[in-house]
């Protein structure tokens, strides 16, 4: 047991690594099998985390299940992992959606193995990020999570569609949505990277925590004649600029209808489950310890764009004839309240009234919780949305033509139940969080926050409308002969996440305790 | 002690059994149609069963407002506090849970007989359309959202804290919208006609614009008072006196009154009050025990009930607040602009469905002037009679097409002009309905509804509030009125259609809940009577209600003396409304064929009316266009298509422009290590082909670029 203590993080970050050389030992023609390996691999993961949840002392402040190990020592990085009360819930999200993704794919045909690759190695890529306590290794396994998203959406997107620009040409929609993805996420990491460098140059270490405590008083000579608030500034925006790109925030968010919309069903379950989840992950674990004083600064501009994005990715998505698309920019929409969050603590961090604290702890909580929620209200949702795609092969609101709901009762209900969540109904999930968030923003932002309301009202325009253009109306006689209704495989997929949407809902303690705790010492 | 424990677990307890009953028949009995209402009843019976075993103890408890029951549990940790959630009985709570519970349970009940248990599946009618011939084909559906309703009007009425009833309150909102578009597949031949699917979209999202600025409302108090629990904040002196002195962040406006406008918004949604009551009427649209689960039991009771719970915030600084100023105009103005609508409505349940927007409105001005005992009373003795009122249509309803069914005409079954002479098909439901009619129209001394709306009207007059008191007395006047013109047109005369004439009787399930109430809408009333009423108050207890009720509040306001002036006043509006209703339609009941004899008194104005004064075109055109508009053409097209993306392809076009020089070069400079990449994979060469020539060298040459880029911007900055 000590054992497997010690080395636990290491074990779960590197399960899919051992699961991806399973895979690769069964012949690609035995495609259950190797659906079955990948299966079995990603929920051994799973179990490990789950003894990672249960072995994490929330009454401990500070990092757990620390292991450091020597890994290139001629730029002093070393090989650093460690979780808190913020990364233990990413993680348990992470390898949760990864076996229910991998259950989800079963459908796919084609180069299964080479999906079933890439998907696990997305795993390993996304781990690695929330478990990093060394910025070089943080970077490696944030771009380790690029390339096989990148395929995952290029090759297994969805075939049809073309993207048509403004001077009227036309490429196919997959491939201009994987390129945009990569492109833009790219521009960010470069961003990042440079900042690291900076950080690890001027403060002679690349350790996370050696930097917490260095890096914001930091105030030597850095270069000959630059001053250390420049150095310091360019490397917070390109540090914001990366990870906003990655939430995203206003108006960095385009890449995300498109790739959200040509993914594979399992991909972009996994995007708005997890990989969006980088960007926000960032902004605690990187920007506000290291960049108190410049991020609180920005923090009103944060606020705003983080308003921009609520609404206008609320109205955008009620906007859409494509279903898969509006679920797409509701993400745009719920991962605005988590940047508005994240601004309302940064505003407050340190603040000598002890109000304001409060405030910045309940709204950072309720980032996290926020961050967990949308993972799997929004997992479930571009299922739902694929299990629809699966039968009728069109996703367009009005082809579709609604009265499913008499053709597929349990998925109609199942559907509700989703939605519900993500629209933020108290009793679901997706309400705890967004309440802590206003609560937290609003004496910190006041007008931000009020003007975000519009944002949560259209939230309840752009959901109802899917539900009745899907569910509601006379049956359309086109699907009257299909099998409409949810499989058992299916059923199993979604189960666990609206089970956890109910009980998040009704009792959030179990999590949020965990949450606070580490959240606490961050805002002081 | 030990009892106070029990009520405490019964507390909790009471709002359990329908959340359960919910599961349970979704998730196991759907396919069982007599266990699905059975489990229903049983659990509804239960909780109606807790219900009254608190109700019982807390009257049997002297000074019980000093003792109210609560227990809570931590459910939110925040920093070094907790959010805590919990459950609690007071007075306020005590009046709910007489009438709540079993209201819900006759409506229950009813649905039983409504949704023809004990016809056959009849394999003609469809899921999501109204069954025509035999059983409701989402019979156990239907019971199982009832019972969701149930359970979460039940949670908001022994909620602790305001967050735990938005919870209930909220949790109504989706079952009024899962119950409002029951039959999600209905369509009209009048495309005009708002379908149920429509009504129950435009239900939910009416009250969410509501419910968005309350969400704000809840956010501020608890910022302001560190806690949401309704007996921390109002029996906490210094918390009050903090919320009262705190600037808020609209400059000149204390906090406290603030945060009591926003949450009034939530109540304006909730109790379909100007200018958000156009959802309610159209809720008509859903089956009829769902009619009366939202305008009497649940729903709409809830947004009353929640500001009567708020009222100490509401009311702090005096009487002259500016949210109780706001709720006593727009509660009198609602009352009378709604009775004046449902004069000329036709449809016999959106003449109800109006009826209670404007009782509605009494109660809200009722608590706008500070009138809370009243306001409680009505509230109580309206959802008695309009619970059976609605049922009652139902029942109509159900004869006519009963009727519909042997005759097969084409006709409306809900149109009072093809009804008449009901009176001796129907006789239960006939007397039921009178009795309800009666006391909706406030007939002197004998109904509920007489006594809790002269106890608004007495406490207008007494304190002064002319306006108000004139306002409610037109509308008085006016309910006596429409009520009348209903049960004559349904009723009295000769049937106007075949298939009036073949209605029939419904089963008992049906009747007994009407019954039931109609024996509640006239004796409930005797419990409020001013204690110095002659005769009548002293041997009624003087007053036990106000008593009872007052103990909620941290501080008891006086009473006022009893006048002879407003109690005349409101007797003659009754029954002058009642002669009228009875001279123009009820002596000589209408003919086939017979137009409305108010269109020719009313000249254009019946026009304006039968219209609702075209609110439903106003918000169309001002509102649900431009919404549209600005969501399709200028969120996505414009913002996000052209002015971001159009930039974006603009960068990337500009610098494959720069990179293309640098291809060519690089062609023969590098030796394809990308495309070994690229073959190394072997589907990735062509899959980067997307915007121009499409090579990875491109990609590689952006990121040169884009470092380029950065590294200027980086010295210039940094220089």
């Amino acid at each position: 047991m000590n054992l497997l203590n010690e080395n636990l993080l290491t074990l779960i970050l590197f399960s899919p690594v051992l699961g991806m050389l399973a895979v690769m030992l069964v012949p690609s023609e035995q495609k259950q099998l190797v659906r079955r390996v990948a299966l079995v691999s990603s929920l051994i993961t799973f179990a490990l985390s789950i003894i990672l949840w249960f072995s994490y002392d929330s009454s401990v402040s500070g990092f757990q299940f620390e292991e450091q190990a020597q890994w290139y020592t001629a730029i002093s990085s070393s090989y650093h992992v460690g979780v808190d009360g913020i990364s233990v819930p990413m993680i348990l999200l992470t390898t949760l959606l990864m076996p229910i993704g991998v259950l989800a794919s079963f459908g796919i045909e084609e180069r299964v193995k080479s999906y079933m690759l890439l998907f696990l190695m997305l795993e390993t890529g996304m781990l690695g990020v929330f478990m990093a306590l060394d910025l070089i290794v943080f970077f490696l396994f944030w771009e380790i999570g690029l390339v096989p998203m990148y395929l995952l959406i290029n090759i297994w997107g969805s075939p049809k569609g073309e993207r048509e620009f403004l001077s009227g040409k036309k490429v196919p929609a997959r491939q201009y949505a994987s390129y945009k993805f990569f492109v833009y996420t790219l521009v960010g990491s470069l961003g990042l990277l440079l900042a690291i460098q900076i950080l690890g140059v001027v403060a002679g270490s690349f350790d996370l925590i050696t930097l917490m405590q260095v890096w914001p008083g930091f105030d030597k000579e850095i270069f000959a004649n630059f001053s250390t608030s420049s150095v310091r500034t360019v490397a917070f925006w390109a540090f914001v600029i990366a990870f906003a790109i990655k939430v995203p925030l206003w108006p960095f968010h385009t890449w995300l209808p498109d790739a959200h919309t040509e993914a594979p069903t399992a991909g972009s379950m996994i995007l708005a489950g997890v990989l969006l989840k980088l960007g926000a992950y960032g902004f605690l674990r990187l920007v506000l310890p290291l960049f108190p004083a410049e991020a609180q600064a920005a923090a009103p501009i944060l606020a705003f764009l983080a308003m921009l994005a609520i609404v206008l990715g609320a109205l955008s998505a009620y906007g859409q004839t494509d279903f898969k698309r509006l679920v797409a920019y509701s993400s745009v929409n719920h991962m605005g309240f988590v940047v508005l969050g994240i601004a309302a603590a940064a505003m407050v961090t340190g603040s000598n009234d002890p109000a304001m604290r409060l405030s910045g702890t309940i709204a950072t909580t309720g980032v996290v919780l926020q961050m967990f929620n949308h993972g799997i209200s929004a997992a479930a949702m571009f299922f739902l949305v694929g299990v629809v795609y699966d039968r009728a092969h069109t996703r367009n609101l009005d082809e579709l033509g609604g009265g499913i709901w008499q053709l597929a009762p349990v998925y109609g209900g199942i559907l509700i139940f989703s939605s519900m969540a993500s629209l933020g109904l108290p009793g679901l999930s997706g309400f705890v969080s967004e309440f802590a968030i206003v609560r937290g923003s609003w004496p910190v932002f006041s007008t931000m926050t009020a003007l975000s309301m519009i944002g949560l009202f259209f939230t309840g325009a752009y959901i109802l409308k899917a539900i009745r253009q899907v569910l509601h109306g006379p049956v359309n006689t086109e699907w009257s002969d299909h099998n409409m209704e949810i499989s058992t495989r299916e059923k199993i997929v979604v189960a666990p996440l609206i089970i956890l949407m109910l009980i998040i809902g009704i009792w959030p303690w179990w999590i949020t305790f965990m949450i606070n705790e580490t959240v606490t010492t961050l805002i002081g | 002690m030990v009892i106070m424990e029990m009520s405490e677990i019964l507390t909790w307890l009471v709002p359990a059994p329908p959340l359960i009953s919910f599961f349970v028949i979704i998730l196991f009995t759907s396919r069982h149609r007599s266990i699905s209402h059975m489990v229903a009843l049983f659990a509804m019976g239960l909780s109606l069963l807790f219900s009254w075993i608190i109700v019982f103890n807390a009257l049997s408890t002297k000074h019980f407002g000093e003792h109210p029951i609560a227990a809570d549990v931590g459910w939110l940790p925040t920093g070094d506090t907790v959010l805590r959630m919990g459950v609690a009985v007071d007075p306020l709570t005590v009046v709910m849970l007489t009438f709540v519970p079993l209201a819900c349970f006759l409506i229950i009940l009813y649905s039983v007989g409504y949704s023809s248990f004990g016809k056959i599946r009849d394999q003609r009618d469809i899921s999501g359309s109204p069954p025509h011939h035999g059983v409701e084909p989402m019979y156990s559906r239907f019971f199982a959202f009832l019972s969701l309703f149930a359970g979460a009007m039940l949670v908001l009425t022994v909620a602790d804290n305001l967050l735990l009833l938005f919870f209930g309150w909220e949790i109504m909102g989706l079952c009024s919208f899962l119950l409002i578009g029951f039959w999600y597949g209905r369509t009209y031949d009048d495309k005009s006609q708002i379908t149920p699917s429509g009504a129950a979209v435009k239900a939910f999202i009416t009250t969410r614009l509501a419910d968005v600025i309350m969400l704000i409302g809840i956010a501020y108090l608890y910022y302001e008072a560190g806690t949401l629990n309704f007996r921390e904040i109002f029996f906490d002196e210094q918390i009050m006196t903090d919320l009262l002195h705190t600037p808020s962040v609209i400059g000149g406006m204390a906090a406290a009154h603030l945060i009591g406008l926003l949450i009034f918004a939530g109540t304006v949604g909730k109790s379909a009050q100007f200018p958000l009551h156009v959802w309610l009427p159209d809720a008509m649209e859903g089956p009829t025990p769902v009619s009366a689960m939202i305008h009497a039991a649940a729903m709409v009771s809830a947004g009353v009930y929640m500001v009567i719970r708020m009222f100490p915030l509401l009311n702090v600084g005096g009487h002259g607040s500016p949210a109780l100023t706001v709720m006593a105009f727009v509660g009198a103005f609602t009352a009378l602009f709604a009775a004046t609508i449902a004069v000329a409505q036709n449809d016999v349940k959106r003449v109800l469905a109006y009826s209670t927007i404007s009782q509605l409105g009494y109660m809200i001005a009722a608590l706008g002037i500070g009138a809370y005992v009243a306001a409680a009373f009505h509230l109580m003795t309206h959802a008695f009679f309009k619970a059976l009122l609605f049922m009652g249509s139902g029942s109509i309803i159900h004869g006519v097409e009963h009727g519909i069914h042997h005759t097969n005409e084409k006709l409306d079954p809900q149109d009072m002009f093809n009804m008449g002479g009901l009176a001796k098909r129907m006789p239960t439901t006939y007397w039921t309905f009178v009795i309800g009619g009666l006391s909706l129209a406030g007939f002197p001394f004998v109904t509920a509804g007489f006594w809790s709306k002269d106890e608004i009207l007495a406490d207008a007059f007494a304190h002064g509030h002319w306006w108000v008191f004139v306002v409610l007395l037109v509308s008085a006047f006016l309910t006596a009125f429409y009520t009348m013109r209903q049960i004559s047109l349904t009723f009295l005369g000769d049937a106007r259609t075949e298939s009036a004439a073949k209605a029939h009787e419904s089963a008992w399930t049906m009747t007994l809940p009407l019954v039931v109430l109609s024996f509640f809408a006239v004796f409930a009333g005797y419990v409020g009577v001013h204690m110095d009423f002659p005769v009548l108050g002293a041997m009624l207890g003087s007053n036990p209600f106000e008593h009872f009720v007052i103990g909620s509040l941290p501080h008891h306001g006086s009473g006022f003396e009893f006048e002879w002036t407003p109690v005349i006043l409101s007797v003659v509006a009754g029954i002058s409304g009642l002669s009228l209703g009875w001279l123009v339609y009820g002596r000589r009941p209408l003919v086939v064929g017979q137009q409305d004899p108010l269109v020719k008194v009313l000249g254009p104005l019946y026009g304006v009316l039968a219209n609702k004064y075209y609110f439903d075109e106003l918000y169309d055109v001002a509102l649900v266009r431009p919404a549209k508009w600005i969501s399709e053409v200028v969120a996505f097209k414009w913002i996000d298509r052209v002015l971001i993306d159009g930039a974006l392809h603009s960068v990337a076009n500009l610098t494959m422009k720069i990179g293309s020089i640098a291809v060519w070069f690089e062609k023969w400079g590098i030796d394809y290590a990308p495309d070994k990449f690229g073959d190394g994979v072997r589907f990735s060469g062509h899959s980067f082909r997307v915007i121009q020539s499409g090579r990875v060298q491109d990609y590689l040459n952006v990121a040169l670029s884009v470092v380029v880029v950065i590294g200027a911007v980086l010295f210039v900055i940094l220089r």
